[in-house]
């Protein structure tokens, strides 16, 4: 039984510039269950870092929402009032950002920082707060926590300031943790540590996870599913074996072989995706892939509908279409559709 | 490749800077970005030289290309040493060794289109003149994959990937030997890393090119390197060739470091090796000299 914690209907979002509307997000449907860690995979400017923003009702004008519906347990979220939001914000859903550098205040002691939000969020009074902030410190792998918790955000590297983010997130003991690149400007080894404590949250607690990312290691190695976006739409959803082993979107599969294989001859060719992401001031009406798609043809200037393979294995391609729509025909059953 | 000569000869490099200074401007603390780093880059070859930020890469990049001053050890370019040489002694030199950045963002003048961008270091040498420079620059353009309409856009109406290719004209404007490339695709989506990767390769066959890579992602490195040098502490802990590191690491730090590639299958999970245990041994290993354990292959091991 797997309890639904968010669901996003229809989100539009888009962004007012001098040249014109920005639709950075336009029409993206998908759910997040309790306990699950789920990839939002994309390049820049495919709307997956805009998509999380919308989650968290983060987004500031120029930008708005321009349609569609997110539920959380339940509650509609869009249309909520900052008040509101904020016993939502932190306490049951938290976020944490890419640049640990400036999401700290730089003038305020880490314990302080941290006991703030503990404090404000559990209700516990100060000598507990401490101890909580001590605990949550080691937990994420800092090493003597009651002297770190009297120093100063300058005092700790990056991969530790992210630590201290992702510990002041987990304080709260959220039930959602939106993660946005919370690994790209660290380096490898501590990318892996911080990968270490998502897989622990993920077998320790039933917090759930979004991981924004568009390093597809990241994904391959913490993501129970995965969402690929790209173009303000997704492209291709599915569980990570589905999207590693069974690609169904030209998208997916021209993301998986331009990374260079491991192991093999080291000095093979790569195979690149040629071209380059549309531009959301003025989206192409069908699939944004098009341009850049080998197997484009006339019917992909439509929007392509969005086809259930295998429960939950969905893509959003003419070609799968087709094919699906042939296979149907022999074997029937096995509706689709939310 | 091994016949071929050496092209850049790296000698005991080091390059610190200064923390603090008394009141009389004598240093009171000093960081040994670069401590000792000798190796040699042949000609035609591409040298990788990974580590994590604060190793020290990324100055050993700067110094080769004369931006800092040594502060020990010398550099040979073709035989001639760099490190003492004034800047009109360096200014062949500054023509021969280019250098293609990071971030296309801020590595391009935003006030200048892209016929002035490339065509600027060709002015400072000396190379080609007016029509004969402008139709220079087109068919440079047209080789990196952008259009001779190009020309007259500026560095802003331009992606990432195509600012990056502007990067590289630039530097191969003026027909270099050797080009440094400091995480020249590390600021570029995924599916555009492998088209710049690609065109790297092109260039360098095509054009003979030497290059130095330097970069923190750990896979393309081992794609386009023919030897890798990791490096820790403002040191050289182990050289070899790129599938010999990969496949048969000897530093325990270029084991930890190699075992946080994170796997692209998700069947496999990497035995991933922690680096707290290291970090003591640190001090000790920054005493070790390079040895040659197997033909090739050095290592900074007691």
């Amino acid at each position: 039984m797997t309890k639904r914690l968010l669901s996003v209907e229809d989100l539009q979002v888009s962004f007012a510039t001098r040249d014109g509307e920005n639709q950075a997000v336009r029409g993206v449907s998908f759910h997040i269950d309790a306990g699950e860690t789920v990839g939002i995979v994309g390049e820049s400017g495919s709307g997956k870092s805009v998509t999380a923003k919308a989650i968290m009702s983060l987004i500031m004008p120029p930008g708005r929402i321009t349609a569609g519906n997110i539920e959380f347990r339940g509650e509609r979220l869009t249309g909520l009032s900052e008040k509101e939001w904020r016993s939502l914000r932190g306490n049951r859903i938290a976020m944490v950002f890419q640049d640990p550098m400036t999401s700290l205040n730089p003038v305020k002691k880490i314990g302080q920082q941290l006991t703030e939000v503990i404090r404000r969020h559990r209700g516990l009074n100060k000598e507990a707060a401490v101890a909580e902030a001590a605990r949550m410190l080691l937990q994420v792998g800092i090493q003597n926590p009651e002297q770190r918790l009297k120093q100063y955000p300058h005092e700790f590297s990056g991969g530790m300031r992210q630590r201290v983010m992702i510990a002041m997130a987990l304080s709260c003991q959220p039930e959602l943790l939106i993660a946005d690149e919370p690994t790209t400007a660290l380096d490898a080894t501590i990318q892996a540590q911080i990968l270490d404590l998502f897989k622990e949250l993920k077998e320790n607690s039933d917090t759930a996870i979004a991981l924004i990312t568009h390093d597809l290691g990241v994904v391959a190695q913490v993501c129970t599913r995965v969402i690929v976006m790209y173009g303000g739409l997704i492209m291709e959803e599915g569980t990570v074996e589905d999207i590693f082993y069974r690609p169904r979107h030209p998208y997916t599969e021209g993301l998986l072989r331009s990374i260079p294989k491991r192991g093999g001859g080291s000095r093979e060719r790569l195979i690149p995706i040629e071209g380059t992401p549309p531009d959301l001031l003025d989206p192409p009406p069908g699939c944004p892939f098009m341009e850049r798609c080998p197997h484009a043809f006339a019917r992909c200037s439509e929007r392509p509908p969005v086809v259930e393979l295998t429960p939950g294995h969905r893509s959003m391609c003419w070609l799968v279409e087709s094919v699906q729509n042939q296979t149907a025909v022999h074997a029937e059953g096995g509706d689709s559709g939310e | 490749m091994s016949e071929s000569k050496v092209l850049v000869d790296v000698n005991n490099l080091q390059k610190h800077f200064s923390k603090g200074k008394d009141m009389r401007g004598r240093d009171t603390a000093v960081l040994k970005a670069v401590d000792g780093v000798s190796f040699q880059i042949r000609q035609g070859e591409t040298f990788g030289l990974v580590g994590e930020s604060g190793s020290g890469k990324s100055t050993v990049g700067r110094c080769l290309l004369r931006l800092y001053d040594y502060t020990g050890g010398e550099v040979f370019f073709d035989g001639q040493p760099l490190g003492k040489l004034g800047e009109k002694g360096l200014k062949p030199f500054r023509r021969r060794i280019q250098s293609i950045f990071q971030d296309p963002y801020s590595s391009l003048n935003l006030s200048l289109n892209v016929l002035e961008l490339i065509s600027e270091p060709m002015k400072i040498h000396g190379i080609y003149k007016g029509e004969e420079r402008k139709e220079a620059v087109a068919a440079l353009l047209e080789r990196v994959g952008l259009k001779r309409e190009h020309l007259y856009r500026f560095p802003h109406e331009f992606s990432g990937g195509q600012r990056q290719r502007i990067s590289i004209a630039r530097a191969l404007s003026v027909r270099p030997e050797f080009v440094v490339c400091d995480e020249p695709i590390s600021a570029l989506d995924v599916s555009v890393q492998a088209q710049v990767v690609n065109m790297l390769e092109d260039l360098q066959s095509e054009f003979g090119l030497t290059y130095l890579f330097i970069a923190h992602d750990l896979s393309m490195v081992r794609h386009i390197s023919d030897r890798i040098g990791v490096m820790y502490g403002g040191r050289l802990v182990e050289v070899a060739d790129s599938d010999e590191l990969y496949d048969n690491p000897l530093h325990p730090y270029t084991k930890a470091l190699l075992s946080s590639i994170l796997e692209t299958d998700p069947r496999k999970g990497s035995q991933r090796i922690r680096l707290e245990g290291y970090s003591g041994e640190r001090e000790a290993a920054a005493q070790a000299m390079l040895r040659e354990v197997s033909p090739g292959h050095y290592v900074a091991l007691d």
